[in-house]
């Protein structure tokens, strides 16, 4: 067995210490002998890959596991977690991607939900206290909303806002945190890093599940690398460089600069947006790709960039402008813009772009049927073929065809998505967040098959909220500010910092 | 191994699709039963019983089968049963004026058909969730049925007409060869063309489906639109087997093919289930009923017997069924 504790043994004792855990799942093995401790009032950053047992160390911590073994230690005394319960009363709280909060309920009634203070009547609630109560934990984090407000009024960072505050109303000591900034932007990020240094000097802890490696720098003061269920291992962020860690969680080398080989010159005009507004809220969009281009779209997340894209494809109304698309005008229904060879790669691959229950085969050939089968007669075993050779060309990893894509990884099931689009011979492809919630090699997989796809002569306009991803694999980009295009940035213009100034308002 | 690699070690786990492992497990069932009650009835292996059990399904299967489309794409059709009694009361109508089966029939189904096409535009167009456009469309059906009919019964038709419902053809009833006929098209339809595959996709997850380029809308309607054919050709083996139509003849069809489609493994949540399997869940209902008739266990007993069936079915197809997250 492993006593080995983590790298520190001078340091005070841990608030939290786990040794030990293992957990099994049928035919995987999430976490084998991990070993992690957390002191009082640090952030401590827990990386690895899809898969790597992150996830699964979260729901340990919180009890909505159970370890198959190992041991948890609070501030040196042997203690057990075996439900949430048990978290709970540790102070242990976790803030998950998909946050709890009740849409219809306020701020207030959603921070005390289940423990709402007794009024004088038994039965009832004290709503004059909840509220009282209510502002003072919003106060203490330095929120500054009305507490009466209903959380479906709320943007996401509000909403996360409102969840910290239900766990510090809990006294959480603990606070584990699943890629907090994923749908933050800048600014946003900004003010979370604010609260977390706030928090961190009240003496709470945090675990910070991250991808981005720029986080980790800034907030870590230790890190913990996760590769297939097992602790790589814990380390200071003074003591390594971005790559070392890359290649801790990863096990092998991986170039973090994407591939690209920029054409020349960009080929003929693919797409022509002038002037299209929609009642989504946007407007005034004026857009061109060309053959040969990976163009950008950017910009702060709810700036319009996937409403653009789904005014394009046909999939919300627009109430004025123009779509030109290889030549002619196109307006319509998804499957009208699917038939003339536009592709859209939507940012929730699960709910939006794949029938999860179904096969990858089903999947991979769902855009292309009639193309494959012009008389309307479905033949299984070609559709198989199909499928078959794109698996292969796309190396989707999967046991077969017929395997239910919702089993697969992530970057397997992006695959997937792009794939059934290659099925359907499109010309272009409009990707929404192609990477979101996808590990580093996938990843650079992915980015290789957009610029094979556009060096063929198709066209991609990439959606991104990682603007690092956007200047290395772009010709160009269109920034978005607030549903208008905020201005255009040629591929010598195209960094960060033009980005972020762009996308910003400045009043 | 990073969880690329990860996913291609996994075991496959589904050589055989689950849609056949269903239908596999039902047939079993249905055998079963049919070996129960051969053992406990000496009449029920007969040729006329079995023919009278195959000719009872079919008429449950005719409803459920254009229902068992609408539920694959996750949608309900209440209005079956109040669209046969309709079809079939205005097609005998005809049949009566004119004299001319050939033209009752073509009207029942066109009846049918625009009753289906009519829950369909509700559906699409006003995007009324499909369990109330179809629940209305039951009363206003009913409605029209009874002020149509105002209490009277239409009765005796030309022989040739019956001859459809209560005729045989080489010892074995004409509504088991259109049975045949239409488990074939059926299966066929849902299978091995387009407009099947996209049904599936369709209830599988229809957001996905539309952004995938399926045009959602009109697939519908056609669905929609074939429920309600089926139900006119109910209508016509009806009002042929019965000889009479009433305007409340379509109250006990509605619930008994919906246990069929449910029987048969076809998930209200759509994507999920086959023609193939309505036809099974149709004669299991039917051998069930047969056989406490045979046992004479009183049909007080029958509805009872039968939910206990529809829960046991899909209880057990939620337990067999793996669900991916």
């Amino acid at each position: 067995m492993s006593d080995a504790l983590p790298v520190e043994v001078t340091t005070p004792t841990p608030l939290l210490e786990l040794r030990g855990i293992s957990k099994e799942f049928p035919g995987v093995k999430a976490l084998d002998d991990v070993s992690f401790a957390v002191y009082p009032g640090e952030v401590h950053m827990l990386l690895g890959e899809n898969g790597a047992g992150k996830s699964s160390l979260m729901k340990v911590l919180c009890g909505a596991y159970r370890a198959d073994a190992g041991e948890f230690y609070y501030k040196g005394d042997k203690v057990a977690i075996s439900s949430t319960a048990d978290a709970q009363k540790l102070g242990i709280a976790v803030i998950f991607q998909e946050f709890s909060l009740v849409p219809h309920l306020d701020i207030a009634q959603n921070i005390f939900l289940g423990r709402e203070p007794g009024g004088r009547i038994p039965g009832t609630i004290d709503r004059r206290k909840i509220l009282t109560d209510a502002k003072r934990v919003l106060d203490a984090i330095g929120f500054d909303i009305d507490p009466s407000t209903t959380v479906d009024k709320l943007g996401v960072a509000q909403q996360q806002m409102v969840e910290i505050a239900k766990a510090i109303s809990q006294n959480a000591r603990i606070l584990v945190m699943d890629e907090p900034t994923a749908a933050l932007s800048d600014r946003e990020t900004e003010l979370l890093f604010a609260l977390i240094a706030r928090l961190k000097a009240d003496g709470v802890s945090i675990v910070y599940i991250s991808h981005r490696m720029a986080e980790v720098f800034a907030l870590g003061d230790r890190i913990t690398v996760l590769r297939d269920g097992r602790r790589i291992d814990g380390v200071k962020p003074a003591d390594v460089t971005p790559d070392q860690l890359v290649r801790m969680m990863v096990g092998r080398n991986v170039d973090m600069t994407y591939p690209r080989s920029f054409a020349d010159k960009p080929g003929e005009l693919l797409l022509e947006v002038k002037g299209l507004s929609a009642a989504t809220g946007i407007s005034d969009i004026n857009i061109e790709v060309r053959r040969g281009e990976i163009v950008g779209l950017c910009g702060l997340v709810g700036s319009g960039r996937s409403e653009v894209a789904r005014a394009i494809f046909g999939a919300d109304p627009v109430t004025s402008g123009e779509i030109i698309f290889d030549g002619k005008a196109i307006s319509g229904e998804p499957d009208l813009a699917a038939r003339r060879g536009i592709a859209l790669i939507p940012e929730s691959r699960k709910s939006e772009g794949l029938a999860l229950l179904r096969s990858v085969s089903d999947n991979l050939v769902v855009s292309a049927l009639r193309k494959l089968f012009p008389s309307g007669l479905f033949d299984s075993r070609s559709a198989q073929r199909t499928s078959d050779a794109l698996i292969r060309q796309l190396r989707i990893a999967t046991p077969s065809a017929r395997q239910t894509v919702g089993l697969l990884s992530g970057g397997n099931q992006q695959k997937v998505v792009i794939g059934k689009w290659l099925a359907a011979g499109s010309k272009l492809f409009i990707f929404d967040e192609p990477t979101r919630g996808i590990d580093i090699g996938a990843k650079s997989e992915i980015f290789a098959l957009i610029d094979r796809l556009v060096a063929e002569g198709a066209a991609a306009l990439m959606i991104s909220s990682e603007q690092i991803e956007i200047c290395h694999v772009c010709d160009r980009a269109y920034v978005m500010r607030e549903g208008r295009i905020a201005g255009h940035l040629a591929r010598n213009e195209l960094t960060e910092e033009n980005i972020v100034r762009l996308g910003i308002h400045h009043a | 191994m990073t969880d690329i690699t990860k996913d291609a070690m996994m075991p496959p786990r589904s050589f055989l699709s689950q849609d056949a492992i269903q239908v596999f497990y039902r047939l079993l069932a249905a055998l079963l039963i049919c070996a129960v009650l051969a053992v406990l009835s000496d009449s029920f292996l007969s040729l006329g019983n079995i023919l009278n059990v195959l000719r009872q399904a079919s008429l449950t299967f005719f409803i459920a089968s254009g229902l068992t489309l609408v539920v694959l794409t996750a949608g309900l059709d209440l209005s079956v049963g109040a669209n046969v009694a309709l079809s079939a009361c205005i097609a005998g109508t005809v049949i009566h004026k004119t004299g001319s089966p050939a033209l009752g029939i073509l009207t029942g189904l066109a009846c049918g058909g625009l009753v289906g096409l009519l829950n369909g535009i509700m559906v699409t167009a006003l995007r009324i969730p499909s369990f109330i456009a179809t629940y209305g469309m039951l009363w206003v059906l009913n409605g029209l049925t009874y002020w149509y009919m105002a209490g009277e019964t239409l009765h005796g038709f030309p022989a040739g007409f019956r001859q459809i419902g209560s005729g045989y053809l080489f010892g074995l009833p004409i509504p088991v060869y259109l049975l045949l006929v239409f488990l074939g098209i059926g299966t066929f339809f849902a299978q091995r063309t387009v407009w099947g595959q996209e049904i599936y996709a369709i209830g599988a997850n229809p957001i996905a489906a539309r952004l995938s380029g399926i045009p959602v809308a009109r697939r519908l309607l056609l669905v929609y639109a074939v429920s309600g054919t089926m139900a006119g050709l109910a209508s016509i083996i009806f009002l042929s087997r019965l000889n009479s139509a009433e305007a409340d003849i379509g109250e006990s069809l509605t619930l008994p093919a919906i246990a069929a489609v449910l029987i048969g493994g076809t998930s209200l949540f759509g994507g999920v289930g086959t023609v193939f399997g309505t036809f099974i869940g149709a004669l299991i209902l039917t051998l069930v009923l047969n056989g406490m008739n045979l046992l004479s266990v009183s049909a007080n007993w029958q509805p009872l017997v039968t939910g206990i069936i529809v829960i046991l079915a899909v209880w057990l197809d939620m337990k067999t069924r793996r669900r991916a997250q």
